[in-house]
């Protein structure tokens, strides 16, 4: 196998082709990516059996860097995308990539509904709390407060806790952690894909060129170790939970539909015996 | 049979294998077959959280390898417009019925209309070109539905099957629906390495490959190169536009269908489509009754616009009419290929209700 002769990181990338990337200087999507990438080189998957998804915005770039069967939809649509895809090609495994606008704002109701349903997705937020691409806006996830290019006064907007909303929402897995603990995205996002049902990992990731500098807090090096200080493999009182919060077994939709087309047909093979009875 | 029944026997005979949607009125008949017949055959029904996450689904299916579809009508099929977009610009065959009902906004949810001529064409951002065809009968409702899905497949776009609530919930016999002609879309045989999703050098219509089977590619909305990946040159993207556009209108002889009855000795073409063409042939058949010269040029394929039949049948006739429920949208475009040469007079109708053939007679006598 040709994964065995170059550096795994080299043989899932698109590593002759599309680089440099997009991303800025000390952004984090980077190491989310190669977290992701170590993650399924965990799972010994070939490239072939893999689908990235990703809507709009700087995480929605990421498909272009990976050797998988991958695609860039459209601004929040890409878990319904990802759903059609998944129902045809139940044996794929299907990563959704998403940053924070991307996934709870304008993709909202696709998430919850995601979630809600449970099919095998494996959905990875970089959450950045801002707007990049566009330059800087507070996105829901901005905390209270802090300035952003349409929020010159302060934003005033609620923030949204992601993982609390896919557990509400219904997911069979979900996880947080930062860039800065890359071996952990790595662990999760292996964990993800092979848990049977809709998984969401948060990766909260610095944007030092717009988030950093627009709210004025610091540089790349200084906030990956924020979320060196800041946060906590166990619950703490003034630190953001890293870790699984969620495993449960739920069914999968994939599987309830199967159970449906068993049951369709069996009631179509048990018409067609007593139509020949008749 | 009811239309949207036929619609939905149309589907299942072109070999649908996806078909996702959200509820609507009226719509909603052809879902309920989907979700019957479907989970029998193997294939997927599955309802969406709404109009957006329907057509981005089907459009997922479809690059996974299945023929889908989704159906709504107007405030639904204002929510695809934005991947309607995206299935052009990254040529993944699909096809969207919109069973149109009296608009803007929530309108007449029970009531026809053909306020959608101008959205199926232009609703979505951006030039791109665009299929579009209207069912008249029940029969046609069928035969139209396996039509959509074959030039779906066949030139690699979107397909809409712009029915209306008349056609679609009136009830016609029908008989035995006939075995009619299924197209595949053409698959990648090259091996992988030489495998370009976007290739301008193969002719009109490039090979699509399923994802999962080893060709691995990008897909996106940005303008493209011939593997799929975004480019902003400019030698790039001309190419790419001008295949984009010339695989319909290259086509014509192939996509846009029209039917004519009686136009040979007419001094009066009628010209219709869909629900309203049905009381422009009963108001030609009373005319002619009356030995008025009255011919209708009935359109099948809305878009591409039937421009050369129009465009000859203006040197022969004497005036046009158009008949249509809405405020005039083909009657523009009608207007804007005829130039002058000829009247082109209209019998509109755009409160929710059918058009009777009076108006239609009336206009036809203040000849």
């Amino acid at each position: 196998m040709a994964m065995e002769k170059m550096p795994p990181m080299q043989y899932y990338l698109r590593s002759k082709k599309k680089f440099p990337t997009v991303w800025c200087p000390g952004c984090g999507i980077g190491i989310v990516q190669g977290g992701i990438i170590r993650g399924i080189e965990r799972l010994r998957l070939s490239k072939d059996e893999v689908a990235m998804i990703s809507g709009i915005g700087c995480t929605g770039r990421m498909p272009v860097y990976v050797d998988f069967n991958t695609m860039h939809t459209t601004h929040g649509r890409a878990l319904a995308f990802a759903t059609g895809l998944k129902l045809a090609k139940p044996g794929m495994k299907v990563l959704v990539v998403m940053g924070d606008g991307d996934a709870v704002a304008i993709g909202g109701n696709h998430f919850i509904h995601a979630a809600r349903r449970n099919l095998d997705l494996t959905a990875i937020i970089v959450n950045n709390q801002t707007y990049g691409m566009t330059g800087g806006q507070q996105s829901p996830t901005t905390p209270l407060g802090d300035l952003a290019t349409v929020a010159p006064y302060g934003n005033i907007d609620q923030p949204f806790d992601i993982c609390g909303l896919a557990e509400a929402a219904g997911a069979a897995f979900v996880a947080r952690t930062t860039a800065y603990h890359a071996v952990e995205i790595e662990r999760f996002v292996a964990r993800g894909i092979e848990k049977k049902g809709f998984a969401v990992i948060e990766v909260l990731s610095q944007c030092p060129v717009f988030y950093g500098r627009i709210a004025r807090r610091q540089n790349a090096v200084e906030m990956l170790h924020w979320y060196r200080d800041n946060t906590s493999a166990e619950a703490l009182e003034g630190k953001v939970r890293r870790g699984v919060l969620v495993d449960r077994d739920i069914p999968e939709y994939g599987d309830r539909y199967r159970e449906i087309v068993a049951r369709a047909r069996g009631e179509k093979a048990r018409r067609a015996e007593g139509g020949r009875r008749r | 049979m009811q239309g949207n029944e036929a619609i939905a026997e149309g589907a299942l005979a072109a070999g649908i294998g996806f078909f996702g949607a959200y509820p609507i009125t009226p719509a909603n008949e052809i879902g309920e077959i989907m979700a019957r017949e479907l989970p029998r055959r193997g294939g997927v029904f599955i309802q969406m959280e709404d109009e957006i996450a329907s057509l981005a689904a089907v459009v997922g299916a479809s690059l996974g390898g299945l023929k889908a579809a989704t159906a709504t009508s107007g405030p639904g099929f204002s929510l695809m417009q934005e991947n309607i977009g995206y299935a052009a610009s990254t040529e993944i065959p699909c096809v969207v019925i919109n069973v149109q009902r009296a608009g803007p906004s929530t309108g007449l949810p029970t009531g026809p209309a053909q306020g959608d001529v101008m959205q199926s064409r232009w609703g979505t951002h951006g030039d791109h070109p665009i299929i579009v065809l209207a069912p008249s009968s029940v029969s046609e409702c069928y035969g139209l539905t396996v039509r959509a899905f074959n030039l779906s497949e066949k030139y690699r776009t979107p397909v809409i099957l712009l029915a209306d609530e008349a056609v679609g919930h009136m009830r016609e016999a029908v008989g035995d629906l006939p075995a009619l002609p299924v197209i595949n879309r053409a698959r990648a045989e090259v091996p992988a390495e030489w495998y370009f999703p976007y290739d301008n050098n193969l002719g009109d219509v490039p090979p699509l490959a399923n994802f999962g089977e080893g060709y691995r590619y990008h897909v996106t909305g940005l303008f493209h190169d011939k593997s799929g990946f975004p480019t902003e040159r400019q030698d790039e993207i001309e190419p790419w536009m001008e295949r984009l556009f010339h695989k319909i209108e290259g086509n014509l002889d192939d996509i846009v269908q029209v039917e004519e009855e009686a136009v040979e000795d007419a001094e009066t073409v009628l010209i219709s489509y869909g629900g309203a063409a049905r009381s422009a042939r009963h108001a030609m058949n009373q005319a002619r009754e009356k030995g008025v010269r009255v011919g209708l040029l009935r359109l099948l394929t809305l878009w591409p616009f039937a421009a050369a039949k129009v465009r000859s049948l203006s040197q022969q006739a004497i005036r046009f009419i158009v008949v249509e429920m809405n405020r005039g949208q083909m009657t523009l475009e009608v207007e804007r290929v005829v130039a002058g040469r000829i009247p082109v007079d209209a019998v509109h109708r755009y409160d929710g209700q059918l058009i009777n053939p009076h108006p239609i007679m009336k206009a036809i006598e203040e000849a």
